[in-house]
């Protein structure tokens, strides 16, 4: 018997080569199918520049899916719980969608490019789903991944990155807007997107122009401390904004086995996504039952004293003078913007109202020896990083 | 002309004997029940019709083995027969049929009699145990009340009061194919291919298929499959329903084909006619399909998609077909006697000629040797052909719905032609006493009747669509995800046949629901 050869290599981003190029660590790891860098320099310094200049990261990896045809608007609408008939052409919204139990599928974002033709992003594919979804509907469901080189620009000096690449009208660009350009003949989309909680874009355009798009933007940016960051440092930039990961702070619903191991939106923090004055969305009925019910599980963002991140720590809350144990820690960083050793976690209600002291278990490692310390932690209702800058329209030069 | 909009307490889509047993039950406990029918006449696919001048024949189903008697006594009916517990000729090539009457056999060896008695025992005990079932809604497993915990504990105690031996048979059996169980107990080939063939009438299945043991069971429930002819053909029956519904006070409007069901804020609301007439009524019970109700009345679009999927997903591609023939008088039939006229014959030699037969269907075939079940009623009710004359209705086995080329006007020919020939085998005279023929294959029968598939029971009934499961997972008790909306069909619990289960049982979920809020 032979085994067939399979192909293994990993794809590579149309920016693989300009990456390559800056890279000194050769630190890479798989994500969904292509290569992707943890970081090129050091993540430390790669997360300084999303916060003080300007941080360019590939995300051509991330799954997309271009959703055309005559029904495109009641497909969405049905798909994911917020009101989409309110996402204007021009318009890019965050949405969750949820199987029929209401339990959280998976988050992304929607552009409505143009009237009845969107792209929609997320971070797990979904095709199988997204095709159940157009059973009876005139619509159709392309995943585009591969066609589309996206690159995230963030941080206070991204505008006037942009800026000097003279894309007319950028100022009047508003957070979760999208515009288009020409750049050298292709047609280049900025929206003002991201994933770091800051001033930001996207951009996206056909990948034969990916490495022009590249170098003309280091070029641009050369004064103003742009730098290609890695996971790691978008990773740390995430979590001080509250943004949530799939297969980190909740688990996709479709890839959970054991019951109550998924979450509803609710559960997430959500709530705000969920629009019950649509007549039927997927999971209407069992999230009209919950929200009558009561949620079993609550998201908490963690202010923890100390500075040793609680990575995946229990979090106990005080019942009748003894810690009992309520939940766990999803997500966990000490923010160097903020000073504040943060955390997202996931605890059962009644625990976990803003402004509950809860307690974190902290395991920590000096030179081999393992110390345990319990750290108070508040319920904080805010993101721990979300600066005026990121919303302000047109936006500050700096 | 578009009417004024009229409200009513309950809508019905769709006369099927279900839909009326529903609204009768409806009208009775006091509601204002319009009931709307594509068709001319009422009966859905339990109706007898013309098919050449002077000769009429129950058109779709043709024999009752099932009707409930509950369903009977509930709405104070009395069927009247033309005939009752006919058995069975399984007629033989050579000229020895057997005969198959309740509990005993004839024409076949001693020990196979005997065997057929402990095995007809078996299977009738088991049959009974189901058919507590089949009157009322099936339990939920999940999220269940009260009254779902006790019927699921009582359906455990049930299966274990048969006793020790007799439950581990149950339990093996349940999931099994006919054949296996056959070859274990019979010799003779006829008996073997007749059980076989009652084991798969009206599926998409081979008796060498899973839980073809269950769909004998099903045949069983009611009345131990002694089959009856009513006086008139099947419209005797839905006539009779049709009206104690509208001395209830219903009101039953024939040839108007319900073109959507309305949909106002998540919540039925009415129905719109392919004419355009709107009907107002917070409560719209489907006697259609779960496809056709999901798919085309509701529209995916006013559902959610995990629910979408699971019916878009229920098999129920037809595969028998409906043979009517015309005949200037009797044919013979070597080795019968006049009076075995009356009978329900089988044409299914043995065990293996049956599978053989669904082999075709797997590919999208139709069978080059045919199985068959034909009656001649017009031998039991003259009413059906002139004078001296007779009418002949059999179900063809096997004619796939998704015929390969489709179901063309050559290719109906040509199975009925495969399907006259076959019976030309046993009775050479037949072919010269037709005068007139008519056949509706899965294709005819989607179109005259209006269920998806051309398949009489709405949907396969094998285990993973049956009880809980049917027509599908988180929506087995008529109630659909959408408030207002219910099934009261053969799709839904417990499946097709003239049986009005589930038209009654729909019924009682509706008020009993209604009473709860």
């Amino acid at each position: 018997m032979t085994i067939q050869e399979v192909q293994q290599d990993r794809k590579k981003s149309p920016f693989y080569a300009c990456q390559a190029k800056l890279d000194r660590l050769n630190q890479w790891h798989e994500w969904k199918g292509y290569s992707s860098a943890n970081a090129f320099y050091d993540s430390e310094l790669e997360y300084f520049a999303t916060r003080n200049s300007t941080a360019v990261f590939d995300l051509t990896p991330m799954t997309k899916y271009r959703i055309t045809g005559p029904d495109s608007l009641d497909y969405i609408d049905r798909l994911v719980t917020r009101d989409m008939r309110k996402i204007k052409p021009g318009r890019v919204a965050y949405a969750v969608w949820c199987d029929d139990q209401g339990q959280v599928i998976d988050d992304g974002t929607i552009f409505h490019l143009k009237e009845g033709e969107y792209r929609l992003c997320s971070q797990e594919r979904h095709m199988e789903w997204f095709t159940a979804a157009a059973i009876g509907l005139d619509v159709n469901i392309e995943e585009e991944t591969a066609d589309v080189a996206a690159l995230a620009v963030q941080g206070p000096t991204s505008y006037s990155v942009l800026k000097n690449l003279h894309l007319d009208g950028l100022e009047n660009l508003k957070l979760f807007g999208l515009m288009n350009f020409d750049f050298e003949g292709t047609d280049l989309m900025v929206s003002r997107t991201g994933y770091t909680g800051d001033l930001g874009y996207e951009l996206w355009l056909d990948p034969s122009k990916a490495e022009a798009l590249w170098d003309a933007l280091f070029e641009a940016g050369k004064d103003h401390g742009i730098m290609a960051i890695g996971t790691t440092a978008l990773e740390q930039s995430r979590i001080e904004a509250g943004y949530l990961a799939a297969y980190e702070d909740f688990l996709p619903a479709l890839a959970t086995v054991r019951a109550g191991r998924s979450r509803s939106p609710f559960e997430l923090g959500l709530g705000w996504l969920v629009d019950f004055k649509k007549p039927n969305f997927n999971g209407r009925r069992a999230l009209a039952e919950e929200k009558l019910r009561g949620s079993n599980w609550r998201l908490v963002k963690l202010d923890i004293e100390g500075n040793k991140p609680a990575t995946h720590s229990y979090i106990y809350a005080r019942k009748y003078g003894r810690l009992k144990q309520v939940g766990f820690v999803t997500s966990a960083a000490w923010s160097p913007i903020c000073k504040h050793n943060i955390a997202i976690g996931t605890v059962k209600t009644p625990y976990g109202a803003v402004g509950d002291t809860l307690w974190v278990e902290i395991y920590y490692q000096r030179e081999m020896h393992w110390s345990r310390l319990i750290a108070k932690a508040e319920v904080v209702d805010k993101p721990f990083w979300d600066p005026e800058r990121r919303r302000v329209t047109p936006p500050g030069v700096y | 002309m578009t009417e004024m909009t009229d409200r009513y307490d309950a809508i019905v889509v769709g006369a099927g004997h279900n839909g009326l047993v529903c609204s009768a039950l409806l009208a009775k406990a006091g509601k204002r029940v319009l009931v709307l029918e594509a068709k001319d006449q009422v009966g859905g696919a339990a109706i007898t019709r013309s098919f050449a001048d002077g000769y009429s024949v129950s058109a779709c189903a043709h024999l009752l083995y099932q009707l409930q008697p509950k369903v009977l006594k509930d709405l104070g009916l009395k069927i009247e027969y033309a005939a009752k517990n006919m058995g069975t000729i399984v007629l033989s090539p050579d000229g020895q049929p057997v005969r198959i009457s309740g509990n005993r056999v004839d024409g076949v060896s001693e020990a196979d009699a005997d065997s057929y008695k402990g095995f007809f025992k078996r299977m009738t005990r088991f049959a009974d145990l189901l058919q507590t079932y089949m009157n009322k809604p099936p339990p939920r497993l999940a999220n269940g009340t009260v009254k779902d915990f006790w019927t699921l504990a009582r359906f455990g105690l049930d299966v274990r009061r048969l006793g020790k031996t007799e439950m581990q048979e149950f339990l093996r059996l349940i999931g099994m194919n006919m054949y296996d169980e056959l070859l274990e107990r019979f010799d003779s080939p006829l008996l073997k291919g007749a059980l076989s063939l009652d084991a798969v009438l009206g599926t998409h299945l081979g008796p060498r298929s899973p839980n073809t043991i269950l769909t004998y069971l099903y045949r069983l429930c009611g009345n131990h499959g002694s089959v009856a002819l009513p006086t008139g053909g099947m419209s005797s029956v839905t006539e009779a329903l049709a009206h104690r519904a509208r001395d209830n006070g219903a009101t039953i409007r024939t040839g108007m084909p319900v073109k959507r069901i309305i949909i106002d804020n998540g919540r039925a609301a009415g129905v719109e006619t392919e004419s355009g007439d709107t009907f107002s009524s917070w409560l719209v019970v489907s006697n259609a399909d779960p496809k056709s109700t999901i798919m085309s009345l509701v529209s995916s679009r006013n559902v959610e998609t995990g629910f979408t999927r699971r019916v878009d997903n229920i098999r129920m591609r037809g595969n028998a077909a409906k043979l009517h023939l015309a005949l200037d008088g009797l044919p013979t039939i070597d080795g019968l006697d006049k009076k075995d006229f009356g009978e329900r014959m089988l044409i299914a030699p043995d065990e293996n000629y049956v599978e053989r037969a669904f082999n075709p269907a797997k590919y999208g075939d139709f069978s080059l040797n045919p199985v068959l079940e034909l009656t001649f009623p017009s031998f039991r009710d003259a009413s059906l052909a002139p004078t001296g004359k007779h009418v002949l209705s059999a179900i063809v086995q096997y004619a796939p719905y998704q015929l390969k080329g489709g179901w063309t006007d050559t290719a109906r020919d040509r199975f009925m032609k495969t399907a006259i020939d076959k019976l030309a085998e046993y009775t050479p005279d037949l072919p010269q006493r037709i005068t007139a023929s008519e056949l509706l294959t899965p294709a005819d029968i989607e179109k005259e009747f209006h269920i998806t598939g051309g398949h009489w029971h709405h949907g396969e009934l094998t285990l993973d669509q049956f009880l809980f499961v049917r027509p599908v997972g988180g929506a087995a008790q008529y109630a659909m995800p959408l408030d207002g909306l219910y099934l009261c069909g053969a799709g839904s619990h417990p499946g097709g046949g003239i049986s009005g289960a589930a038209g009654r049982n729909a019924a009682r979920v509706i008020l009993s629901r209604e009473k709860a809020a």
